[in-house]
């Protein structure tokens, strides 16, 4: 999968959406509640394969995740039960940003 | 990233939330992100590209925003000050384009070819009379999000190109998502072709605050709307600030709604802020450096900045009042010289940034660099703790005898001797020197100019002491409070010329 920043993808099992926020460095597939996430236009698998118990920590809409180890980085845009994860590894949260309000 | 993305998101999260307007007719996120598509649906009946904005302040703003950013359409907001033969210049360089206008001002843009006018209030009733319509909008893959046209003092302004990747960078990197609390408030008083009326609409939109619009600034229109609206938040250039001061003195008023101020868009005077944190002792300041090209700020100075400067011992730490703070985390600032090799901590030279929300490009020119930097164009220099100080325009730096000489530290020295009302310090071609300084004064009382020569010797070394101070009833400034330097030199070298032509005719 093509993980360009600004690409849309969307969960295969839940209704998760996210935006690539940074690509990462090599080649990585990013998933959610354990399932590869897919293109935000096409269409969810008639059968949608269960959330796998290990990534059912679910996905909070606006939260920024990242990865360490591939630098990749997504914004979740749509809430969902499945939880983010790279070549199996979970994302982690990233911590509110304590900038002033400079507009 | 999609900047509408970021209204949906809120609109989601927080969709009955006060968006937008007085506190008594507010319009919910929910409502805001309807009318943005169905403001959308009536951009897409027109098959022109982009979306033109001239108007004072308004809702109509953040719908245009969203609405062109939908349909992956620039919005290009325009500057409606300008003479009318300006005006009608930019506009014909925007066709093929849809301009929502003020009403009151549409006649003064009528003809010009390739560009439609669509009346605000037209544009603002189709957002609601279509609000039902929810017919699929073109899926596009949106590029420029913004064009903002420089002020241009000189020859024909130029057109920044902000993305949508650039803004939306800027906004998610800045803004933690719908953390506003419930009642928090943002006045809006730049105007919308200024690069902070843009970014204030995203920003506040993706924390989830209430945004107001003040239609055009005057300080007391502004007073009252913070009172009136309880105002938490706002963002304002120096000299509106400096007047909002006078109008609380002379009120009394203290504001105590008001949580957070942040200024910048031009030199903070040292008098003036320390009035402003004197007069508002609970308000948070916040000091935010940025370029239109940089999509809004690069570097903060923070409340607790502002309050150790003032409590200090330490005069390094006194003097961060004068900084512009420290860099956005996540960007990347350095100073470097003419060559451009960097110049060791405390040197001073231009400032160049890098970081996901830097544009650096105009259209039909490019200035960030392939590996990403980009180069300011501003002078300044970081101090041991990383503090940037910005010491002006490159351009304006004067060089006396090889010495770089920052006119800002002298117009400080200037402005707080107690008959100088406004200054501004310029370079003037010398025989001996390259360049002498000049200092233009517009007095309170009446002084000598050798007084005002002896008041900057006694504070700064003597190099930088004025060679010549000439007196002004007033100086220019754009209507964003910006020192028109360039026009001031003009009118200079235009008295120098009539000077030696005087002197030949005796």
């Amino acid at each position: 999968m093509e993980l360009k920043p600004g690409s849309r993808w969307k969960s295969a099992v839940c209704t998760a959406e996210v935006v690539v926020v940074r690509a990462p460095a090599a080649p990585a597939t990013l998933e959610c509640g354990g399932a590869p996430m897919i293109a935000a236009n096409a269409e969810r698998p008639a059968t949608a394969p269960e959330i796998a118990p290990a990534h059912a920590a679910g996905s909070l809409l606006g939260k920024r995740y990242a990865d360490v180890e591939s630098g990749l980085e997504a914004l979740c845009a749509k809430p969902g039960a499945g939880s983010l994860s790279v070549d199996g590894r979970p994302m982690a949260a990233k911590d509110a940003k304590k900038l002033p309000s400079s507009d | 990233m999609h900047t509408a993305l970021l209204l949906e998101m809120v609109a989601e999260a927080l969709a009955d939330r006060a968006a937008m307007g007085p506190r008594a007719a507010s319009v919910s996120y929910g409502e805001l992100w309807a009318r943005a598509r169905a403001a959308a649906a009536e951009l897409a009946l027109r098959s022109d590209d982009n979306v033109v904005h001239i108007g004072l302040n308004s809702p109509a703003v953040p719908l245009a925003i969203f609405a062109s950013g939908l349909l992956g359409r620039p919005f290009a907001p325009l500057n409606y000050r300008l003479p009318d033969e300006q005006l009608r210049r930019l506009l014909a360089r925007t066709a093929p384009a849809t301009a929502v206008v003020d009403d009151d001002m549409t006649a003064r843009v009528a003809g010009v070819p390739g560009v439609e006018i669509l009346p605000r209030s037209v544009f603002e009733a189709s957002a609601l009379a279509a609000a039902a319509l929810d017919h699929d909008l073109p899926d596009v893959e949106p590029d420029i999000a913004v064009l903002l046209f420089t002020s241009g003092t000189t020859g024909e302004p130029k057109a920044a190109i902000l993305r949508h990747r650039h803004l939306a960078a800027y906004v998610i990197s800045t803004v933690e998502f719908a953390d506003a609390e419930e009642g928090q408030a943002s006045l809006v008083s730049v105007p919308p072709y200024h690069i902070a009326g843009v970014s204030a609409v995203l920003t506040g939109v993706y924390g989830g605050r209430r945004i107001v619009h003040l239609p055009v600034f005057t300080p007391e229109a502004w007073v009252d709307a913070a009172i009136t609206e309880k105002i938490t938040h706002a963002m304002v250039v120096p000299t509106m600030l400096s007047r909002i001061l006078e109008v609380l003195e002379a009120r009394g008023e203290s504001l105590p709604h008001l949580h957070s101020l942040s200024y910048g868009g031009g030199r903070m005077p040292p008098s003036v802020i320390e009035r402003a944190l004197n007069r508002l002792p609970h308000v948070n300041f916040v000091n935010a450096y940025g370029l239109t090209e940089t999509s809004s700020t690069i570097s903060v100075l923070r409340p607790d900045d502002h309050r150790a400067a003032r409590t200090s011992d330490d005069p390094a730490v006194r003097r961060r009042l004068g900084s512009v703070g420290r860099p956005l985390p996540g960007l990347e600032l350095e100073i470097r010289g003419p060559e451009g090799e960097a110049v060791p901590r405390g040197g001073t030279g231009e400032v160049w940034v890098r970081g996901e929300q830097i544009s650096g490009e105009y259209l039909g020119r490019k200035l960030i660099r392939d590996d990403g930097w980009f180069p300011t164009n501003d002078s300044g220099w970081l101090d041991e703790a990383g503090y940037l100080f910005i010491e002006g325009r490159l351009d304006d730096v004067i060089v006396r005898g090889g010495e770089n000489i920052s006119p800002g530290e002298i117009e400080d020295a200037l402005r707080a001797h107690p008959a100088v009302a406004d200054v501004a310090v310029l370079g003037a071609p010398d025989e001996e020197w390259g360049e002498q300084v000049v200092a233009v004064v517009v007095v309170r009382s009446s002084v000598e100019a050798e007084d005002l020569r002896a008041w900057v010797r006694e504070r700064l070394r003597s190099t930088k002491v004025p060679t010549q101070v000439l007196f002004r009833a007033e100086l220019p400034y754009n209507e964003t409070g910006k020192l028109l330097r360039r026009v001031l030199k003009a009118q200079m070298q235009m008295v120098s010329a009539r000077d030696r032509k005087d002197v030949v005719a005796s």
